[in-house]
């Protein structure tokens, strides 16, 4: 996949957003956010409820469209005829995009076709087998534990090899072995020159996966700093650590 | 390539999860059924008379079975974000709306097969031919392209169930009208110069013009 050590898909970073703007009504929720998030990098995104954490996503995922600014994933632009760079990103948020009535392998068969991926049976099977899965691949989705979907949905966001990861609060409703595995999954991703944005209301769970943590507070970007400098992001103002309560942003 | 790929994943899916659930063929037959029986005791005719008004009641009843189809075919995409998962994928919109549509479409045909040897016997209709055939085919493509664009609006609303019927049926009139006269005089079995040359090709602009117009703002309805 990789053409180059630093940069997988091409382009000088993974996520290049640039003056971001998006309203509901007359309610601002993002008001010019500019955000870069380089390769081989995990960047966690925290924000009280409402602070749009989950609409940048969207927006960065090619879902919603932002109402002023741009989107460049590896160089390429997010728009509506944008399936390259739709190609390059994989996302999963709240919702899991998944069919009940199919299994485990039926689901990401289909996933797999839409994103014609060669080799699918290989590729679902690794899949399956990162998120500790392939003993309920041929098991119906509306079976599984809510934990169990979550990870499906995880392996359905990686099942094509995307270049970018977006996570809209990824650990919510994990066990903690699945959170671990979680971890340690991005910690491949970045070392295998790949990056990720993700969005959690456990700063301790982010301040652990990331290298980055950003802070979105009245619809702007209110704080970068390196994620293993918790001091730092203590004295942002949103320090206190373990898994709140979640909630969409 | 990738409109094709997308199109058949799309609708070979919603052939699956049907074959699995068998929810929308199930509640539509049994609505169909339900709809003729209660014509069939409403219009209180004499056994044998109700062939000046089987045509239209057939198709009243295919059409309301067309919104009920659509409306659960789209409703399935909603309950874990489906319609995200399509929406994320690298195909165009137009292979999303086709291969719902094409989904749709199959559906409805099984459904109007399997019922229409009932509305046959039940509604007394005299003969069955590969022009009616016909008609119900591209009366039926006309359905699936203008219910599907509609029902990808109206599954966004909370009033959904009522929406679809609200903007479907305004827009399928000519669909309906070319289909009754067709069938009539299918039904009939006598000249069909009317049938070839004034309903079949309106229902084929028809279909022309709704599969270029509705994969085209289904595009922009779903901008991301």
């Amino acid at each position: 996949m990789s053409t180059t050590a630093d940069s997988p898909e091409g382009g000088s970073v993974a996520i290049a957003a640039a003056g971001i703007r998006k309203e509901y009504g007359d309610r601002a929720v993002l008001r010019g956010v500019d955000l870069t998030v380089g390769w081989g990098e995990i960047a966690v995104l925290f924000g009280a409820n409402g602070a749009g954490k989950t609409t940048l996503l969207r927006i960065l995922a090619g879902l919603a469209r932002a109402d002023e600014g741009t989107v460049r994933l590896a160089g390429r632009p997010m728009h509506r005829r944008g399936n390259r760079a739709r190609r390059l990103a994989g996302f999963a948020g709240h919702q899991t995009m998944l069919y009940n009535d199919l299994t485990c392998r039926e689901n990401l068969g289909f996933y797999a076709r839409l994103y014609g991926i060669r080799d699918a049976g290989r590729r679902i099977d690794d899949a399956l087998a990162q998120l500790n899965l392939s003993d309920r691949a041929n098991r119906r989705v509306r079976t599984l534990s809510h934990g169990m979907q979550k990870r499906l949905a995880m392996a359905r966001a990686i099942l094509h090899e995307p270049a970018v990861l977006l996570l809209d609060e990824p650990e919510s409703g994990l066990d903690a072995e699945s959170v671990a595995t979680l971890g340690e999954l991005l910690r491949e991703w970045a070392a295998s020159g790949r990056a990720a944005l993700l969005t959690t209301h456990s700063v301790e769970v982010g301040l652990a996966w990331a290298q980055r943590a950003l802070t979105l507070d009245g619809g702007r970007l209110s704080g970068d700093i390196p994620a293993h400098d918790s001091t730092g992001y203590a004295a942002t103002g949103h320090g206190s650590t373990g898994h709140a309560a979640t909630g969409s942003g | 390539m990738e409109l094709l790929r997308g199109t058949l994943a799309i609708a070979w899916k919603d052939v699956r999860l049907e074959l699995r659930s068998r929810e929308v063929i199930a509640s539509a037959l049994v609505f169909g059924l339900i709809v003729v029986v209660v014509f069939n005791f409403g219009l209180n005719r004499a056994p044998g008379s109700l062939a000046p008004v089987a045509p239209g009641l057939l198709w009243v009843a295919y059409a309301f079975i067309g919104v009920l189809a659509m409306n659960r075919a789209f409703t399935r995409e909603l309950e874990q974000g489906g319609l995200d998962g399509l929406l994320l994928a690298p195909v165009s919109r137009d292979a999303v709306f086709l291969g719902k549509m094409l989904g749709s479409l199959i559906f409805m045909l099984v459904i109007e097969g399997i019922l229409l040897p009932v509305f046959a016997v039940m509604l007394d209709l005299p003969t069955l031919s590969p022009t009616l055939g016909l008609v119900i085919l591209l009366a039926t493509v006309g359905f699936a392209t203008v219910g599907t664009f509609f029902a990808a609006i109206a599954v966004q609303t909370r009033s959904r169930e009522i929406l679809l019927p609200v903007l479907f049926f305004p827009v399928i009139v000519p669909v309906i009208i070319a289909a009754v006269e067709a069938s009539a005089l299918a039904l009939q079995g006598g000249p069909m110069t009317a049938v070839w040359t004034r309903w079949l090709p309106l229902l084929v602009v028809f279909d022309a013009l709704f599969l270029v117009i509705c994969p085209w703002i289904f595009g922009f309805v779903f901008e991301g």
